[in-house]
């Protein structure tokens, strides 16, 4: 189960790091930097069912407004 | 430089003669459209279980230009049971192994026939028009198949009785009658458009150059795929080896890319230099543009018209899932049709080949559309996760798993299938109930044979024989549905087979060991070679119950 009690040792300084990990970086840059880290961790936590948990959470109140590059074929 | 085998004919442009119809009021147990890949596999297998067959083809040529070069293992053994698996096999180009690039660094190599005593590697790489041709010459010297070219389907109406269409030649547009017709006639589906069905999916907004080049070159024969290759940056290429020097290149070009400009020379020479040097010297032997879909008929059973291969369904060529997935169409729709048009089974075993294949057809298309997001990412969170991991896979194994150049084709096991007896004792291994057997080297009256080379055509009891007496088979009489029956002896000994029953020695032990087998072990395959079921001893009601569910209820009273 996904834990979202405070889990974090110190929670100021970790929010302070993950913060500075952006510093001087462009937005592409910084997108570059997240993405990375999703998969190192999603790797590290490794199960499935606690991942699907939290992509639930992160994707929860997001209404979609979006699409994506593919198109319809009809044959 | 080097090319085509001395007396071997030029497939590539072969042009067959178009010879009208004889008894042209005569109705056909099965009519086949289109002489592809699968329209020839499946007219095979039908006229060597004795159905007669006519099989028409709107040209009068063999496949043109740059299309499938990859025939995975389960290809080449149904190809072996229709007789031309060893031809393709010599003339193709064995590979097992693939690397995949990133910039000029290798991030992940896979083999994807890490284990010996298989009679089949993992693929061959061999061009469309050669499969297309050797499976002709088999289909040549079977008298039961009628092949008339240039006869173009137009029309078509079927009623619960059969089928009629619309057929245009040369000299004029007749009507031709059948029981069943399998429609294979592609991607464009005359059949599909002329009983108004849709073929639906998504198109991947990506442009992919196609070229053939002929050359002396030393790679190895292997799968080579770049990303962000220095010599193509931002973008993908892959590269593979297939035979007469010819070697395929495959770059991807985005979205923007004028189709028409970049299949000119000096558009297509230039990207060649920059992958092989400014000195090599090579000849274009083909080039095109392809933008790819997946996309599938909501069902491949319409009555009395069965659809299979591409008219089917349609994948991306990554992982080489189109010509092998019709393939395995054609092999299965093949015993089922024989048995309906035989009267040994139901016409609702047909359903199952829709299920089974709908099914397979899904898989497909899932593997190819991951890959396909890999490749040509379709949103920007998208690109951000597939360059995430092409970094990260420099230095992070579990990065390299993430990785996707194509997921290459494996045969479907019909799991859920209706004609599948699920298990009722514990077995291990990756074997299961539904899945295609797999190989292993046998001995077979004195000689060294495989495995698969003894089952198929038929269903088959396999009983694991031992220390003990071997159970009699023989109360187990499923006429008039034909059933072959094989013992299988532990190495170094060569049983007495009981009466009707063949006995092949399993010469490495590895068929026991691949199909978990213990003494006694019995299982049941299907014509196609999956297994139907399988028990820890053998139980003649359990055997003829699922006997009768993978032959579609019924047998032989129809
Ligand atoms: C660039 C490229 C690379 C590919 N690479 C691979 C690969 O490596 N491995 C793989 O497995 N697949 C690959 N494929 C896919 C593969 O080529 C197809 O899946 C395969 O050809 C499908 O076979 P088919 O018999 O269903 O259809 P087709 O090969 O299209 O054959 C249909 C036949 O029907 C005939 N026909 C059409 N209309 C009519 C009509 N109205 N009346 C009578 N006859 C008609 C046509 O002339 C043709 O002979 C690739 C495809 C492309 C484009």
């Amino acid at each position: 189960m996904l834990n979202t009690e405070t889990n974090l040792p110190s929670p100021d300084d970790f929010y302070e790091e993950l913060v500075a990990l952006h510093r001087d970086l462009t937005p592409e840059q910084s997108r570059q930097v997240n993405a990375r880290l999703i998969l190192l961790l999603a790797n590290h936590v490794g199960d499935p069912a606690v991942l699907r948990e939290a992509m639930a959470r992160a994707r929860r109140g997001i209404e979609p407004a979006g699409g994506d590059a593919t198109l319809p074929a009809r044959a | 430089m080097a090319s085509r085998a001395p007396g071997e004919p030029d497939y590539q442009r072969l042009a067959f003669r178009y010879e009208p119809m004889a008894g042209r009021g005569e109705r056909r147990p099965v009519i086949v459209v289109g002489a592809g890949p699968v329209g020839l596999a499946a007219a095979i297998d039908l006229a060597r279980q004795g159905v007669p067959v006519l099989l028409i083809d709107d040209d009068d040529k063999l496949s043109q230009g740059s299309r499938a070069i990859c025939f995975a293992k389960r290809t080449l053994e149904i190809f072996d049971r229709l007789g031309c698996g060893q031809r393709m096999v010599e003339k193709g180009v064995t590979w097992n192994r693939g690397k995949v690039f990133v910039r000029d660094e290798e991030v992940y190599a896979f083999d994807l026939l890490p284990e010996g005593g298989h009679r089949r590697p993992a693929f061959v790489n061999l061009q469309q028009y050669y499969v297309e041709g050797f499976l002709l010459d088999c289909a040549l010297a079977l008298p039961a198949i009628d092949i008339r070219w240039r006869h173009r389907l137009t029309g078509i109406s079927q009623d619960e009785n059969g089928v009629t269409i619309e057929v245009e030649t040369p000299e004029g547009t007749q009507s031709l009658a059948c029981d069943w017709l399998i429609a294979a006639d592609g991607a464009r589906s005359a059949t599909r458009k002329a009983l108004g069905l849709v073929s639906s999916g998504r198109t991947f907004r990506d442009r992919f150059l196609i070229a053939d080049v002929r050359m002396e070159a030393d790679f190895p024969a292997e799968r080579w795929f770049w990303f962000d290759p220095p010599f193509h940056p931002n973008r993908s290429v892959l590269l593979h080896q297939q035979p007469d020097q010819v070697w395929r290149v495959d770059f991807q070009l985005g979205w923007e890319a004028d189709p028409i400009e970049e299949q000119k020379p000096e558009k297509v020479m230039p990207r060649l230099r920059a992958l092989l040097g400014e000195a090599a010297e090579f000849e274009l032997e083909w080039v095109s543009v392809y933008t790819f879909s997946c996309l599938r008929l909501d069902r491949f059973r319409h009555g009395r018209v069965l659809f299979a291969g591409d008219s089917a369904h349609g994948v991306s060529p990554f992982g080489a899932r189109g010509a092998n997935s019709g393939i395995q169409d054609a092999e299965n729709l093949a015993w089922k049709l024989g048995l309906v048009v035989k009267g040994l089974a139901p016409e609702t075993l047909l359903d199952s080949y829709d299920a089974e294949r709908v099914e397979a057809a899904d898989e497909n298309i899932l593997a190819s559309t991951r890959s396909t997001d890999f490749i040509t990412p379709k949103s920007e969170a998208s690109r951000d996760f597939r360059d995430a991991a092409l970094d990260l896979a420099r230095d992070c194994p579990f990065a390299r798993r993430l990785v996707n150049s194509g997921r290459l084709s494996v045969p479907s096991t019909y799991r859920t299938s209706p004609l599948t007896t699920a298990d009722r004792d514990a077995f291990a291994g990756p074997l299961e109930p539904g899945a295609p057997v797999p190989d292993a080297p046998i001995r077979i009256g004195g000689r060294e044979g495989w495995f698969l080379d003894e089952v198929g055509g038929a269903f088959t009891l396999i009983v694991f024989a031992g220390q003990g007496a071997l159970p009699d088979t023989d109360a187990l009489r499923p006429d008039p549905l034909p059933l072959d029956r094989i013992v299988v002896t532990p190495p170094g000994q060569d049983g007495d087979p009981p009466l009707h029953a063949r006995a092949v020695e399993d010469r490495e032990g590895l068929l026991a060991r691949r199909f978990d087998a213990a003494p006694g072990t019995v299982y049941l395959l299907r014509p196609d070679q999956h297994v139907c079921a399988r028990w820890r001893s053998f139980d003649a009601a359990a055997v003829a119950a699922a006997l009768q569910r993978a032959a579609g209820g019924e047998i032989g009273r129809c």
